[in-house]
């Protein structure tokens, strides 16, 4: 029987969320990593059972982590016992290694002068369409990185930190690259998306990439609110049919592309407010997409404290809020921008976790939502794994 | 044999419960404890000392006989009792409040 697993990473250890196809009960295994920031937790489109986990701690720095039985049990690549009898010699301890490649280079501070790159962390962990054990990262200071050996080395494509990193400048936020699209119908295509420098597209598998920020537009926040790069970018997202079509939540506004990327126009429409984290599309309904409105960036809560997911059927513009479940007064959870996805099961099911540590479930498209579990910490990211 | 104590976070990223014991050629140094405990348990490489600078990370301390020993060269020879395991050699994690 189909089900679903759900991969939350919190402010104190990650979670697995498991249920039918039905979607009504759930189990929750966890903390795995107790004690530990995760930052993302994703699973390979091709094998369900191999999944990557970022793992940080201001204290001891980046581990990654690697499920090869769907989350039971983990291991840093490269680290196992067995490897240190294995025919490469002795283990290399080099999962969590990211170094920037060639000269590291200046990237703008927030003083405006020009400060050296400095690896943070991971936020996002994007593994390959076609191989399980290739995966794409995004860092802070924003770079990306890529493994082609199932996580125990890693190398940067340092070809994004040419496309103006010099300009981009970190918000309150850091500096990173919190979003990764492979192109499904294009494997030299890529996108990403980083706070505050924008939104940029590879078209040759990494090597050169390009800003692609024409129509966003930053009154606020940039002296020139029209720049090529520094926008506030908060999420991308796209439907697998339809690749050269993509959704954003900015710091402020709703916007898509139909251009993959080559101009993006404004769709906030009728929403009580513009400024969000999240943005999902609908499994199977490519014009079906979701945000979370959020009061402003001073208040990073839902206007008049009501949790309300808004959904829009016709791409962006007409907005309805989703509110049945959930709560409506005195709400003052937050949702991040990594915390929102999508099963592919029939009808679709929408899930989101807040700072709150709840994490809520929709198994008809957002008509309805339940808490699957209301006491975890800060929600950091929502994965959600269809099974067969 | 030397005594490495670690912190709790790293005890369970290497899977110990409690102290480390490690052989370590003489002079037995701050850089020869850590290159032998990151042999032992590369899973903790990058988690005590940066991969390439092999700089302490700044939220660890190292303790040796009651003595903060951080700032030191990592090539300065540890006191005897630590260097005949009399005594542990102390991974310290800042403290976290809040």
């Amino acid at each position: 029987m189909s089900g679903v697993r759900v991969l939350v990473g919190t402010r104190k250890g990650a979670f697995i969320l498991n249920a039918d196809a039905k979607r009504q009960h759930w189990e929750v295994s966890g903390p795995h990593f107790a004690g530990w920031e995760i930052y993302h937790v994703k699973g390979s489109p091709v094998d369900a059972n191999v999944i990557y986990a970022s793992q940080t701690s201001g204290w001891f720095g980046q581990i990654i982590q690697r499920s090869n039985d769907g989350g039971k049990t983990w291991q840093p690549p490269g680290t196992s016992p067995e490897e240190l009898m294995g025919p490469d010699g002795m283990p290399k301890g080099q999962s969590n290694m990211f170094l920037y490649q060639g000269e590291v280079g200046t990237h703008k501070w927030y003083d405006g002068t020009q400060h050296p790159w400095e690896f943070k962390r991971i936020w996002h962990l994007e593994p390959s369409l076609t191989d399980p054990e290739t995966v794409y990262a995004g860092a802070e200071d924003a770079a990306i990185f890529r493994t082609q050996d199932g996580g125990k080395t890693w190398h940067e494509l340092d070809g994004l930190r040419r496309a103006k990193g010099q300009l981009w400048q970190p918000g309150a936020g850091g500096m990173a690259v919190h979003t990764i699209i492979l192109d499904p119908k294009n494997s030299q295509r890529i996108y990403v998306a980083i706070s505050a420098a924008g939104t940029f597209r590879t078209d040759d598998g990494g090597m050169t990439w390009k800003p692609i920020n024409r129509g966003l537009k930053s009154q606020s926040e940039l002296p020139d609110p029209d720049a090529e790069v520094g926008h506030c970018v908060h999420r991308i997202a796209m439907h697998p049919d339809r690749p050269d079509v993509l959704f954003m939540q900015k710091h402020w506004d709703v916007l898509r592309t139909d251009t993959a990327g080559e101009s993006w126009r404004e769709v906030s429409g009728n929403l009580p407010s513009d400024f969000g984290f999240p943005i999902q599309v609908h499994a199977h309904e490519p014009e079906t997409i979701y945000v979370v409105p959020i009061k402003s960036d001073s208040e990073h809560f839902p206007p008049e404290g009501k949790l309300r997911v808004y959904r829009s059927r016709a791409g962006g513009n007409e907005w309805e809020a989703l509110t049945k479940g959930l709560p409506q007064k005195d709400c003052y959870v937050n949702v991040l921008r990594d915390a929102m996805a999508a099963d592919s099961l029939e009808p679709c099911g929408i899930y989101f976790g807040t700072t709150g540590g709840q994490v809520y479930v929709s198994a008809d498209h957002g008509d309805s939502w339940n808490a699957i579990t209301r006491d975890l910490p800060a929600v950091l990211s929502v994965e959600v794994q269809t099974l067969p | 044999m030397i005594r490495v104590a670690l912190p709790f976070h790293l005890r369970t990223l290497a899977r110990v419960d409690d102290e480390v014991r490690l052989e370590v050629a003489r002079p037995v140094t701050v850089r020869a404890v850590l290159e032998a405990l990151e042999a032992r348990y590369p899973v903790l490489r990058g988690t005590i000392r940066d991969h390439v600078t092999l700089r302490r990370r700044p939220f660890i301390r190292f303790f040796a006989c009651k003595e903060d020993v951080s700032l030191e060269s990592p090539e300065t020879p540890l006191p005897d009792a630590i260097a005949n395991g009399a005594e542990p050699f102390l991974i310290i994690g800042a403290m976290a409040g809040g």
